[in-house]
């Protein structure tokens, strides 16, 4: 983190779309950048951090980053924010009403769409916020553009006071391409001018500044019309041309080379003109978006023909695979079908898992052995308790809706429910970022849940970001620590029902939270240990198995730790006459760092320290 | 050459293997010898031991990131289950070159799926040119088991549209700093590599 990014003469780099995103940001002499960690956009305040003369922050979420970067372009710094597309849902208050403040320093907002889920809740197209809010939206298709779009975002976010949406997506993010980069421009803010008719939103004020949002539009309607960010490509096939944004175009050009193309950089305001012009070159006009069918039903309501949704998938990633047979039936001809040697071979899911050692897995194996619970989660490498073996967790929905819907759950319960005990879990991360909200509003409205708070002192799932609970900044070095104690307590929990315990001690978790669910009230519990991705966790001996000891119980297998094989199976009738299935285990002690939660439910004490000459060089001794 | 040809290349394997590494250095040497290039894969959650993929295509001039299933000239494998289920990526004439790392999910363990007996196996059986060997071990013997990625770096240089040497120098050049004795332990398992994938090839054609 401490490293300096290169920042000398100009020259081709091999970037990724975030990275040429921040490497464009730095360039343009932005003062101010903030963001809370969301993939597929983390990287792009991350390799931030890395270059000079700017602040870089990890913000506590994405509302607070963008009013951050407000902030910073009433001063007329220029200012960037980062997020996720949920964390724009989070950032919508402030992003709804800063459209009618508009920028003063160039202020621009990259949104990352994962358009396929790879790493989100759900999918969404954020090129409805630029509609919705009246904001112009720049949509680049690889790393170049990315570069090239967010330094002309500044520009134009200036030129018309806007904030400028920069809509990106998973395979610009994530795709590296080479990029041609230039050198810092200085850029002095000119100072915060008072003026409450513009910064003061209060009715008389917004009300008097609306009209300009609408003038707004049409202005940049008309540079849209005529901008070089979109270009109407003749091409010679005329039987079908192309409307199409961001990746989708390189899947276009990639399966189509010869036909009609206009693609869309400057996406909203949309180029009417440019449409019609397409649409009158051509046979038939289709509509490759990602993923809703917006420009689809615009171009429709200008009374142009067109074809979008009606023959491509409305969900997930589009590619010259999916686009071919789709023009193959506008064409009237039937797809080709695929080869044998395409077909995928039939090999099991391998879905993601928590890591060896990994604190969460002694919170969930103990919440797999208690009886007639409700337990609520959040978003976050936890949410993975929700699979195999513990399927632990009830609910996910956004971040920080653990406490929430546990309360409503609490509150809305029938006589069918009344038995249940609810628990929440949220992560340290997801607290500070939406949780804390939840928590107090459990404590002021009387709800009866017990609060699982695991601390891993990172956010885990984005890649081990810093928080205000793990005493770090964004750049690694010291910052004040919220305790997290004494912040539940001020939340309202009583101190006697608030505990910190060790997730590794299964027996003292396991009684500390059958003590909590007991009692009416709320508590919360929390489980600290350093996520095993960070420099906070140390490693201890690893663990082999006695093959003569193990009885092929498979306690050790409901744990969840990857490190546990299977090396025999075996089936045994009880005297009872019950058929028992055996699985005998071994460890891979050079996955295995020692965390012992295994050894505790191992019956037979089977699972035993290595020797110390087994250790494998790579495992620090502890 | 008039053409726009574009070499695919898919890595596979499992999070925390080194894939994205491998391919990043990969697309380094295509780079060096003057190609345009993209390389892409989906990482959200594949630190966490799930499937990760790299996509890597170069040429004159590439548009679209994305492999489509059919058109690779080499597969790589970090893994033996992986590699075969990305194998329809194969175009007929390409070729895999898997390492016979057999890395099993808890959810095999918990007895909800099986693991493929052969997975090589089953891909030669489909047709598929394969090479497998044990990069881990091949490591392993050289003293360091985490030389295997450049084992399968190694292992993939005779099959690129160009010198093995390219590949070999932006290697040497990304351990430059850490001292003479790594990039000499990387070299050695760079040649291993090779070898191994060049004797498999001698046995197979005897």
């Amino acid at each position: 983190m401490a490293a300096v990014m290169p920042t000398s003469a100009p020259s081709r780099l091999l970037l990724s779309g975030n990275e040429a995103v921040a490497r464009a940001v730095w360039e343009s002499g932005v003062r101010v950048a903030a963001a809370y960690p969301g993939t597929p956009a983390t990287e792009i305040i991350e390799s931030l951090a890395r270059y000079p003369d700017l602040h870089a922050e990890w913000s506590v979420n994405e509302k607070v980053s963008m009013e951050v970067a407000l902030g910073a372009s009433m001063t007329g710094a220029r200012a960037f924010c980062a997020m996720k597309h949920v964390g724009l849902n989070v950032a919508s208050d402030c992003l709804m009403t800063m459209t009618i403040t508009g920028a003063y320093g160039g202020l621009v907002i990259a949104v990352a769409d994962d358009v396929g889920m790879s790493s989100s809740q759900n999918e969404q197209d954020s090129r409805y916020w630029g509609r919705f809010a009246h904001l112009p939206i720049l949509e680049p298709a690889d790393s170049q553009e990315a570069y090239e779009m967010t330094k002309y975002a500044f520009a134009l976010s200036e030129q018309y006071e806007t904030p400028v949406l920069l809509r990106l997506t998973t395979r610009i993010c994530h795709v590296k391409a080479l990029v041609t980069v230039g050198e810092r421009e200085a850029h002095e803010p000119a100072g915060f001018v008072k003026n409450p008719q513009r910064w003061v939103m209060v009715p008389a004020h917004a009300k008097a500044r609306i009209p300009g949002l609408f003038q707004r539009d049409e202005v940049l309607r008309g540079v849209s019309e005529t901008s070089l960010l979109n270009i109407l490509e003749p091409g010679s096939d005329r039987r079908v041309g192309f409307v199409t944004s961001g990746p989708a175009y390189m899947h276009v050009k990639e399966a189509f080379p010869d036909a009609p193309v206009l693609k869309l950089g400057f996406s909203y305001p949309w180029p009417l003109e440019k449409m019609r012009a397409l649409a009158a070159m051509c046979d038939q006009l289709l509509v490759v978006e990602e993923t809703e069918l917006l420009l689809e039903t615009e171009i429709k309501a200008a009374g142009i023909a067109c074809h979008g949704k009606d023959v491509l998938p409305r969900m997930g990633e589009l590619s010259p695979q999916v686009l071919s047979p789709a023009v193959d039936r506008l064409l009237g001809k039937e797809p080709p079908p695929p080869a044998p040697a395409a077909t995928p071979m039939k090999v099991f899911p391998r879905p993601p898992t928590l890591c060896a050692s990994c604190p969460h897995m002694g919170m969930y194996y103990t919440l797999s052995q208690i009886k007639n619970i409700i337990v609520t989660g959040d978003i976050g490498c936890y949410t993975l308790g929700a699979g195999h073996p513990w399927n632990a967790l009830d609910t996910t929905i956004c971040m920080g809706a653990t406490m929430g819907v546990a309360l409503g759950i609490d509150k809305g319960r029938g006589t069918v429910d009344k038995n249940k005990r609810i628990l929440a879990v949220i992560g340290d991360s997801t607290f500070m970022h939406m949780g804390m909200q939840g928590l107090l509003n459990i404590t002021y409205n009387k709800g009866n849940i017990t609060v699982l708070l695991l601390d891993n002192n990172t956010t885990g799932m984005t890649g081990g970001q810093a928080t205000p609970a793990s005493g770090k900044d964004i750049h690694g070095k010291e910052a004040p620590r919220v305790d997290l104690v004494k912040l539940v307590e001020a939340l309202g929990v009583a101190n006697e029902h608030i505990h910190v315990v060790d997730p590794y001690e299964l027996p003292v978790l396991f009684k500390t939270v059958r003590e909590e669910i007991k009692f009416e009230g709320p508590s919360v519990i929390i489980a600290r240990r350093p996520c095993v991705l960070t420099d906070g966790f140390k490693p201890f001996r690893p663990y082999l198995v006695d093959e003569d000891k193990c009885t092929g119980c498979g306690n050790c297998i409901e744990v969840g730790c990857p490190a546990i094989h299977v090396t025999r199976r075996d089936k045994v009738i009880k005297p009872s006459g019950k058929e028992v299935d055996l699985a005998f285990v071994n460890i891979d002690n050079q996955a295995c760092t020692g965390c012992g939660l295994c050894v505790q439910p191992c019956a037979p004490d089977a699972i035993q320290h290595v020797a110390r000459h087994d250790i494998p060089i790579h495992i620090v001794k502890t | 050459m008039t053409q726009n040809q574009i070499t695919n290349i898919l890595v596979c394997g499992i999070g925390g293997q080194g894939v994205m590494t491998a391919t990043e250095i990969l697309a380094e040497a295509a780079i060096a010898e003057g190609h345009d290039v993209k390389k892409t894969e989906v990482a959200g959650m594949a630190q966490r031991g799930g499937v990760v993929t790299s996509h890597l295509r170069f040429g004159r001039k590439v548009l679209s990131p994305q492999i489509e299933p059919g058109t690779v000239q080499v597969l790589l494998g970090f893994e033996g289950a992986e590699a075969l289920r990305w194998s329809h990526y194969l175009r007929p004439d390409g070729i895999a070159l898997v390492n016979n790392a057999r890395l099993v999910p808890p959810v095999v363990e918990l007895g909800l799926f099986d693991y493929p007996e052969d997975p090589t196996g089953q891909m030669r059986a489909a047709g598929h040119r394969v090479v497998s060997f044990d990069a881990m071990s091949i490591a392993r013997d050289l003293g360091e088991i985490r030389l295997g990625n450049t084992v399968m770096l190694g292992a993939i240089a005779d099959y690129l549209p160009f010198a093995p040497d390219v590949l070999l120098a932006c290697i040497v050049k990304r351990f430059a700093r850490k001292g003479e004795n790594v990039v000499d332990a990387n070299r050695l398992a760079f040649a291993a590599g090779r070898e191994a994938v060049a004797k498999q090839l001698g046995t197979a054609t005897a």
